[in-house]
C-alpha cells in the first residue's frame, strides 16, 4: 500500500467516524483534527475503525490525544504498528 | 445588615477539575457498530455488568461513565500519557453514590490524588465532573 493509498483510507475513516465539521478530504496532513471538530468519543470510534481497517491494535502507550491529532500523526502511528 | 465573608479561593495548584459531556445516542451507535470491542476497550467488566443489568438504562449509564473517564483524564492531565480507559473505573456504592477508582498506569501516575465525581444525564446528554486534589506529602 502506498502512502497516498493509506492516507486516503485514513481520510475515509475520518469522514465516516470523525464527526468533523470540515471535509476530511480537504484537511491537510498536519491540520488539528480536534480543532476540526473531532470529540474524544469520536476519536475512539476512529481508533476502532482504524484497527479494523488496517488489522492493527493500538497498544496502551499509544492511547494519547497527540497520536490521533492529525492525519500525519495517525499515519506515523500506523507506520510504527506495522513496523514499516 | 450582615457583611459578606469571602473565602480565600486563590488556587494552590493542588486542586484540579475536569468536565466532559457526551451524547447518549452516539454511545449507543458505538456499541452497535463496534460491539464487544468498544465495550472491552473502554469499560471494565464491572461497569459493563452494571450498565447491562438494566437494558433500558444501558446507554445512559455507559455514556455517563465515558464522560467520567474523559473528565478524569482532563482533571489529572492524562490525555497524553497513554492511559487506557479501563484504568479509570466508575465504582458504584450500594448507596447509589459513584466514585472513581484508578488502576494500572493511571494509579501509577495519579495515586496521590483524591478524586470526587458527579454524574448527570438529561435527554440525550450525559455529563461528568471530576475534582482532583493532590494529597499532602
Amino acid at each position: 500500500m502506498t502512502d497516498s493509498e493509506r492516507t486516503a483510507r485514513i481520510r475515509q475513516i475520518l469522514k465516516d467516524h470523525g464527526r468533523l465539521s470540515a471535509d476530511a478530504a480537504a484537511l491537510s496532513d498536519d491540520q488539528d483534527l480536534y480543532q476540526a471538530g473531532m470529540t474524544s468519543h469520536a476519536s475512539v470510534n476512529v481508533m476502532l475503525a482504524l484497527e479494523g481497517e488496517f488489522d492493527v491494535e493500538f497498544p496502551d502507550h499509544m492511547l494519547k490525544r497527540n497520536v490521533f491529532n492529525t492525519i500525519g500523526s495517525i499515519s506515523a502511528a500506523l507506520d510504527e504498528l506495522s513496523g514499516t | 445588615m450582615s457583611s459578606a465573608q469571602f473565602i480565600d479561593t486563590a488556587p494552590t495548584g493542588n486542586l484540579r477539575v475536569g468536565i466532559d459531556m457526551v451524547r447518549i445516542s452516539r454511545i449507543r451507535e458505538s456499541v452497535e457498530q463496534f460491539g464487544e470491542k468498544f465495550l472491552s476497550r473502554i469499560f471494565t467488566p464491572r461497569e459493563v455488568a452494571y450498565a447491562v443489568s438494566s437494558p433500558a438504562c444501558r446507554d445512559e449509564r455507559l455514556a455517563a461513565r465515558f464522560a467520567a473517564k474523559e473528565a478524569a483524564m482532563k482533571a489529572l492531565r492524562l490525555t497524553d500519557r497513554g492511559i487506557p480507559w479501563i484504568d479509570i473505573e466508575v465504582a458504584r456504592e450500594s448507596s447509589g453514590e459513584c466514585s472513581l477508582a484508578l488502576h494500572g498506569r493511571a494509579l501509577q501516575h495519579c495515586g496521590r490524588y483524591e478524586l470526587a465525581l458527579s454524574l448527570s444525564h438529561e435527554g440525550d446528554y450525559a455529563t461528568a465532573v471530576v475534582m482532583a486534589q493532590r494529597a499532602a506529602r
